[in-house]
């Protein structure tokens, strides 16, 4: 469009990339930067080259975060989709109490995870165990966030449970582009209801499971505030995330540049599973 | 067209379903409304006398009033500010997608999606307290130019679906860029301002990660923010703990309930084309 008032285009964005640069890709370029350091983060440094990536590939604890994140991202990211598609495929049905039924599933949306994330620890540590108690099964008896094998599942369910009102709405919005007639054809033709799922429902909101699985993982990959909650990375570090384990080691134990060449590897994971997931996603879509 | 029965099966499942949304509920508000000796007693059960002293001493405790306070100013201002930033900038942008720069600079936006903010964590606390905007304002800044990144990618895909004669009209008439956007451009963007108002809104007053390495002072203390630094406080008065989540999360709950059509579309509109 020519407008003789072409160059108040710039005054609109010019402000914006410069501030955008100074507090989100400077800081970035440095946390880069200090990666070759051995800065604590305060007081003189020097570089050390490729020593910080070189010990964290050694760094058990590091390693640890790593394979923590990655379960539990893979599993919450499943079991939020699967759980998701069957409550917008219900949702979606000709049930009673459809409105009130869609508030109470959607609600968790606007609950904070770290309020979620206590009231679940309470429950955990204390209600779980008593009614394990009282019904006599072994393994519900004591806390599972107090068990460095079992902890991992409590932070899933905490996950799933506030993470399905976003994918779940996602969902329902995907199953309404679907026509009607689509499910009718297929009646007459005699598809079984499976057959039916597999080839129209499912077929159909591709796109929208595409859309759900990479924000999903991506989310999930980042976890921080479930695991303050519910086990603040703890028993040991048998729940520490690798947002976790940057933090605390770059606040509280003067690594902030170990921690800081973490981060750009964690940067460059995350980046590599999205790609991959959406050129793997994409292929699978159908257009209609 | 024959109308089909109530698929009572999946009514009943979502039903059953609901109890595990419900439970966690249900279990704040009884908690919040007994004293220690009912709970050790039951906890399922519902209170027999309702003890709101539970939420005043919790008031007084976490200085409530004051963290509300930062956290209403941080998310209306914050979302407020970021509408008006955001939708400004991507509309420079869309409407010069042809250009080299600009198409540059969407690009440089929308990548930074990608960049996890553990990368930027360290830096960014180092260089907001060296700034002396380790408080609630430099707060409020962080999450407009932050915002940017998302936003523009929603912003962009909205505008480029809004026809452009309608500008082209008003420049004939004699009108600079600057008042085509705010006055034609700006409020046919409603629908998609809406979402950035859901999404911003639900972001700014539940994170938690961004106050906590941000805020130094104790008088700048978010909502999400007190209730982590009150742990160890609140230790075994689990009555004052979830009177104090109760009234941290009562705010959305609220919104949501009497707007849940508006939520539910911000989300769908926020999320897919």
């Amino acid at each position: 469009m020519k407008s003789k008032s072409s160059y108040i285009y710039y005054y609109m964005i010019i402000p914006a990339v410069v501030l955008f640069f100074t507090f989100h890709t400077y800081p970035a370029l440095q946390g880069i930067f200090y990666s070759f350091t051995n800065s604590k983060g305060y007081g003189t440094y020097n570089f050390v080259g490729l020593k910080n990536y070189i010990n964290l590939f050694k760094d058990g604890r590091a390693l640890h975060a790593y394979i923590f994140t990655f379960k539990f991202a893979l599993i919450s990211t499943i079991l939020v989709n699967v759980i998701s598609l069957i409550l917008a495929i219900a949702l979606n049905s000709r049930i009673i109490f459809q409105k009130l039924l869609k508030s109470i599933f959607f609600l968790p949306l606007v609950l904070s995870i770290l309020i979620i994330g206590y009231i679940f620890n309470y429950i955990f540590t204390y209600l779980i165990p008593d009614a394990g108690k009282a019904i006599g099964i072994e393994v519900l008896s004591k806390s599972i966030l107090g068990n460095p094998e079992l902890a991992w599942i409590g932070i899933v369910f905490v996950a799933v449970w506030q993470a399905c009102a976003f994918n779940t709405i996602i969902y329902l919005a995907g199953l309404q582009t679907i026509p009607v007639d689509l499910y009718e054809a297929a009646n007459i033709d005699g598809a079984s209801g499976w057959l039916q799922f597999r080839y129209i429902t499912f077929a159909l909101v591709a796109p929208f499971f595409t859309v759900n699985m990479v924000l999903a993982m991506k989310n999930f990959l980042m976890v921080f505030a479930h695991v303050v909650a519910l086990t603040n990375g703890g028993p040991g570090r048998a729940t520490e995330s690798i947002s976790l384990l940057i933090y605390d080691g770059g606040f509280n134990g003067a690594e902030f540049a170990y921690q800081s060449a973490n981060a750009v590897i964690y940067f460059f994971v995350i980046l590599i599973i999205s790609i991959i997931q959406i050129n793997f996603l994409q292929k699978r879509e159908i257009n209609l | 067209m024959q109308k089909s029965k109530v698929n009572w099966g999946a009514s009943i499942f979502l039903i059953l379903g609901s109890a595990m949304i419900l439970f966690p509920l249900y279990i704040t508000i009884v908690i919040a409304l007994k004293n220690p000796q009912e709970i050790a007693q039951s906890v399922l059960s519902l209170p027999k006398k309702l003890h709101f002293e539970n939420f005043i001493m919790a008031i007084k405790m976490t200085r409530f009033f004051r963290s509300f306070t930062n956290s209403f100013i941080i998310t209306v201002s914050g979302v407020a500010l970021t509408i008006l930033t955001n939708s400004m900038v991507a509309y420079a942008i869309a409407r010069n997608m042809h250009k080299k720069f600009f198409k540059f600079l969407y690009f440089y936006f929308v990548s930074a999606l990608f960049i996890p903010f553990a990368i930027i964590m360290l830096p960014i606390v180092k260089q907001t307290s060296a700034m002396g905007i380790d408080n609630k304002w430099g707060l409020i800044f962080l999450y407009i130019v932050y915002g940017l990144a998302f936003n523009i990618f929603l912003y962009v895909a909205y505008i480029k679906s809004i026809p452009i004669s309608l500008e082209e009209a008003a420049i004939l008439d004699g009108c600079n860029i600057w008042q085509v956007f705010w006055k034609i451009v700006f409020p046919l963007m409603a629908p998609i301002n809406s979402a950035v108002m859901v999404l911003s809104t639900l972001w700014l007053w539940n994170d938690f990660l961004l106050p906590l390495v941000l805020l130094s002072k104790r008088d700048d203390m978010t909502l999400q923010l007190v209730q982590y630094v009150f742990q160890s406080q609140f230790r075994t008065d689990y009555n004052l703990a979830f009177a104090s989540y109760l009234m941290a999360m009562t705010p959305l709950i609220i919104i949501y309930t009497v707007a849940q059509k508006w939520v539910v579309s911000g989300i769908t509109k926020g999320s897919i084309k």
